[in-house]
C-alpha cells in the first residue's frame, strides 16, 4: 500500500494545470516526431532537452515534458508505418509487414486505431509493471558499494550492442569513444587539468548536450544531404483514412494478441540492451509462432501483426525506464537521452533517486499514466491530423529541425565554440555511422564517465589499492558474468538473430 | 578497407590518449589511484579495438560518390560558418542563408528556398524568442 500513496502523492504533482499541459504539448510534438521518417524519438528527446532548460522549468515539469515526447513518439512510429510502409523510428518496423496492407485493403483507419489500443495497453501496463518492479529493483542496488556499480556500468557498456550487434568491437570502440570524451576536463577528485591543453574552452569538459544533439540531429542531416532527393518520402498516395474505429469484433479478437505482446515486450524492454526494436520483433515472431504457423495470413493484412509489435514496443519502452531510473543505467538510445535530462537537472538516478526525489519519480509514472490516456484520446480521433504532417516534405522539415538544435545549443551555452562543436559531433556522427560504429555507446560513455570513473576511485580508495576489490563481492561476480555473457552471445548469435530480423523485413517488402 | 584506414585512425588516436594521459599533471590531493589510470584503460581499450579492426575488418560500407561527399562538406562548411555568423549579424539574417541552402541542397526550387528560409528564420524567432523568450544571438540591428 506503500506504493499506492506514494502513486497517489505523484498524481498530486502531475496534476497541476502547468503539468498537464507540458504532458499535452510533449505528446502531441512526440507523437509528430515519431511518424515523421528520420526522426525517431531519441532524436525528438534530444533537440527538445536543451530548448526546455532554456525555458527555466523545474526538474519535474521538464521530465514530465520530456518523458511525454519519449512516449509519444513510440506511438508516433506506427502512423508512417502503416500509412507508407515507411517505419518512423526503428521499433515500428514489425508494424509494416501487415499495417501496411491492411491500409491498402482500405482498413488504414482501423489499423490506426487498432495499434493506437495495443499502444496503449502495451504502455499502460508497462508503467504499471514500473511502479511494481522498480522499487524492488532499488532494494537490490541499496547493496551496491562503488565496486558493484563499476562493474554495473560495465554491464552496460558489455550489453548495450544488444544481442543483433554483428561487430563487438566497435560497440566497444565506440564505448570507449564516449568515456574518453567524458574525462576532459578537470578532474572531479584531483582537480588536475586532464587533456584540456591549455585551451579554455574546455576546462569544464563537453557538455553532453552538444554531443548529444551533434551525434543524433545533426548526423541525421547529413546522411539526408548525401541522398539529397532520392530523401523526400513524400507522396501523393498516402492512403485516405476513413473508418477511424475498429469493429469490436476485429478488436475482441486481438485480445490474447496484445496480452501477449504486454508481456513480451515489457520483458525485452528491462534487459539490458534489448530495446523496444527486440520488443516488437519478439512480439511479433512469437505471435506468428502461436497463431499463423503456416503463414497463412500474416504478411497480408492480418490485424493481430499489427496488434502484437505496437503492444510489445510500447511495453517496451516502458520496461525500458526501469533499469534507467532504479539503477541508472540505461539500456537503449532513448534512455540514454533521458538520463542526459535527468542528469542536466543534476538529479542522479539510481537507488538514491527514490528516497531523496520521491516527488520526481512519483510524478513522473504518474505523468506517464496521465501521458497515455490522453495519447490514446488524441490517436483516435486525431489521427487524420497526424496523417496530414506525412505531407510536410523531409527537404523543408530537416532544415528547420538541424536549426532548431542550433537554437537549443546556442541559447544554453551562448557559445560559437560549442555551437561549432555541434557541428563537428554532427560530422563525426554521420563518419560512425557509415563505419557502422554505433552512437548510443559513445553517448552513454560520455553521460557516465565520470561516475564509473569515481565509483572506481572509490572502491580502489576503500581497498586501499588492491584490484581484486572488484571480483570481492558475489554480487561483482555475478554483474562480471552477466557482462561477459552479455558481450560474448551476440558474437556467436548476433549476425542469426539480425538476418532474420531482415529476412523478416526483405520478404515483406518482396511481396508488395 | 576502410575499416583498416579507420582502425589505423583509432591506433593513431589511442597512442594520442595514451601519451596525453601520461602527461596530466598531478595536483596537491591525491588519491590512490590518481587521474591517468582510468584514461590509460580507456586508451587500452581504443587501442585494441583498433587492432581488431585492422586484423578482422567488416564488408566495406557504401560510401557516396564524389559528388554526394563533396555535398556533405558543403553543408557541413556552411554549418560552420552559419555557427560562426551567429553573433555577428545575428540569429535571424544567418538562419535565412543558413536554411534556404539547406532546404535548396536537398532538392527545392531556390526561390522556394528562400521563402522557406525566411519562414523558418522569422518562424523560429516569433515562437522561440517573442512567444517562449530564449535568448537568440544578436546582430548588430539587435534582432
Amino acid at each position: 500500500m506503500d506504493i499506492l500513496s506514494l502513486l497517489a502523492n505523484g498524481f498530486a504533482v502531475a496534476l497541476t494545470p502547468q503539468n498537464l499541459m507540458l504532458a499535452f504539448l510533449g505528446c502531441f510534438l512526440g507523437t509528430l516526431m515519431g511518424a515523421l521518417p528520420g526522426l525517431g524519438p531519441a532524436n525528438g528527446v534530444a533537440i527538445l532537452i536543451p530548448i526546455a532548460f532554456s525555458l527555466g522549468l523545474g526538474p519535474t515539469p521538464s521530465l514530465i515534458l520530456l518523458t511525454s515526447v519519449y512516449y509519444g513518439a513510440m506511438y508516433g512510429g506506427r502512423i508512417s508505418s502503416i500509412l507508407l510502409n515507411i517505419p518512423g523510428d526503428e521499433p515500428a518496423m514489425m508494424t509494416c509487414i501487415d499495417g501496411y496492407p491492411m491500409a491498402q485493403q482500405g482498413k488504414a483507419g482501423q489499423a490506426l486505431s487498432l495499434s493506437g489500443i495495443a499502444s496503449f495497453v502495451g504502455a499502460f501496463f508497462a508503467t504499471c509493471g514500473l511502479v511494481m518492479l522498480a522499487p524492488q529493483l532499488v532494494k537490490i542496488a541499496l547493496l551496491f558499494g562503488p565496486a558493484e556499480y563499476f562493474v554495473l556500468f560495465t554491464v552496460a557498456f558489455a550489453t548495450l550492442g544488444g544481442i543483433t550487434s554483428t561487430n563487438q568491437a566497435k560497440s566497444a570502440f565506440a564505448a570507449a569513444l564516449g568515456l574518453g570524451i567524458a574525462m576532459i576536463g578537470s578532474d572531479s577528485q584531483t582537480g588536475s587539468q586532464r587533456f584540456t591543453f591549455d585551451h579554455i574552452h574546455l576546462y569544464d569538459g563537453i557538455d553532453f548536450l552538444i554531443a548529444i544533439v551533434g551525434l543524433f540531429a545533426l548526423s541525421e542531416v547529413f546522411i539526408f544531404l548525401e541522398h539529397h532527393r532520392s530523401g523526400s518520402v513524400t507522396s501523393s498516395n498516402v492512403p485516405k483514412v476513413t473508418k477511424i474505429l475498429p469493429d469490436l469484433k476485429m478488436l475482441k479478437s486481438c485480445i490474447p494478441t496484445i496480452t501477449r505482446g504486454t508481456g513480451l515486450g515489457f520483458f525485452a524492454g528491462v534487459l539490458p540492451g534489448a530495446g523496444a526494436s527486440l520488443g516488437s520483433f519478439l512480439a511479433y515472431s512469437l505471435e506468428k509462432q502461436t497463431v499463423d504457423r503456416d503463414g497463412k495470413t500474416f504478411g497480408k493484412g492480418d490485424p493481430r501483426g499489427v496488434a502484437a509489435p505496437e503492444a510489445g514496443n510500447n511495453a517496451a519502452s516502458g520496461g525500458a525506464l526501469v533499469p534507467m531510473l532504479a539503477l541508472g543505467v540505461p539500456g537503449s538510445g532513448t534512455t540514454a537521452v533521458l538520463l542526459a535530462v535527468l542528469l542536466q537537472l543534476n538529479i542522479t538516478p539510481g537507488p538514491l533517486l527514490f528516497t531523496k526525489n520521491p516527488d520526481v519519480v512519483w510524478g513522473l509514472i504518474a505523468a506517464l499514466f496521465i501521458a497515455n490516456f490522453m495519447l490514446l484520446a488524441m490517436n483516435i480521433p486525431l489521427v487524420s491530423l497526424f496523417t496530414r504532417v506525412l505531407l510536410v516534405p523531409t527537404r523543408i522539415l530537416m532544415p528547420v529541425v538541424a536549426m532548431i538544435s542550433f537554437v537549443g545549443i546556442y541559447s544554453i551555452t551562448g557559445s560559437t565554440f560549442d555551437v561549432m562543436l555541434m557541428v563537428g559531433f554532427g560530422l563525426a556522427g554521420w563518419l560512425l555511422r557509415k563505419l557502422e560504429v554505433p552512437l548510443v555507446p559513445v553517448i552513454l560513455g560520455i553521460l557516465l564517465g565520470n561516475q564509473m570513473e569515481v565509483n572506481m576511485r572509490r572502491a580502489m580508495t576503500i581497498s586501499d589499492g588492491e584490484w581484486s576489490v572488484f571480483v570481492g563481492s558475489p554480487l561483482a561476480i555475478v554483474l562480471w558474468i552477466i557482462a561477459i555473457a552479455g558481450f560474448v552471445l551476440p558474437m556467436l548469435y548476433g549476425r542469426k538473430v539480425k538476418a532474420r530480423m531482415e529476412a523478416a523485413s526483405k520478404e515483406e517488402i518482396v511481396k508488395n | 578497407m576502410s575499416d583498416r584506414i579507420f582502425g589505423g585512425f583509432g591506433l593513431a588516436l589511442a597512442v594520442f590518449y595514451i601519451w596525453a594521459a601520461s602527461i596530466i599533471k598531478d595536483s596537491f590531493m591525491v588519491d590512490v589511484i590518481g587521474p591517468r589510470a582510468f584514461p590509460y584503460i580507456v586508451g587500452s581499450v581504443l587501442f585494441i579495438c583498433s587492432l581488431y579492426f585492422i586484423v578482422r575488418p567488416d564488408d566495406e560500407p557504401k560510401w557516396p560518390a564524389l559528388n554526394g561527399l563533396m555535398e556533405i562538406m558543403v553543408g557541413a562548411a556552411v554549418l560552420f560558418v552559419y555557427s560562426w555568423a551567429l553573433p555577428e549579424i545575428g540569429f535571424l539574417i544567418s538562419t535565412v542563408f543558413a536554411t534556404a541552402y539547406l532546404t535548396w541542397r536537398l532538392g527545392t526550387t531556390p526561390l522556394w528556398s528562400f521563402v522557406t528560409g525566411v519562414g523558418t528564420s522569422v518562424g523560429i524567432y516569433v515562437v522561440f524568442h517573442l512567444i517562449l523568450g530564449l535568448s537568440l544571438a544578436k546582430g548588430p540591428f539587435g534582432i
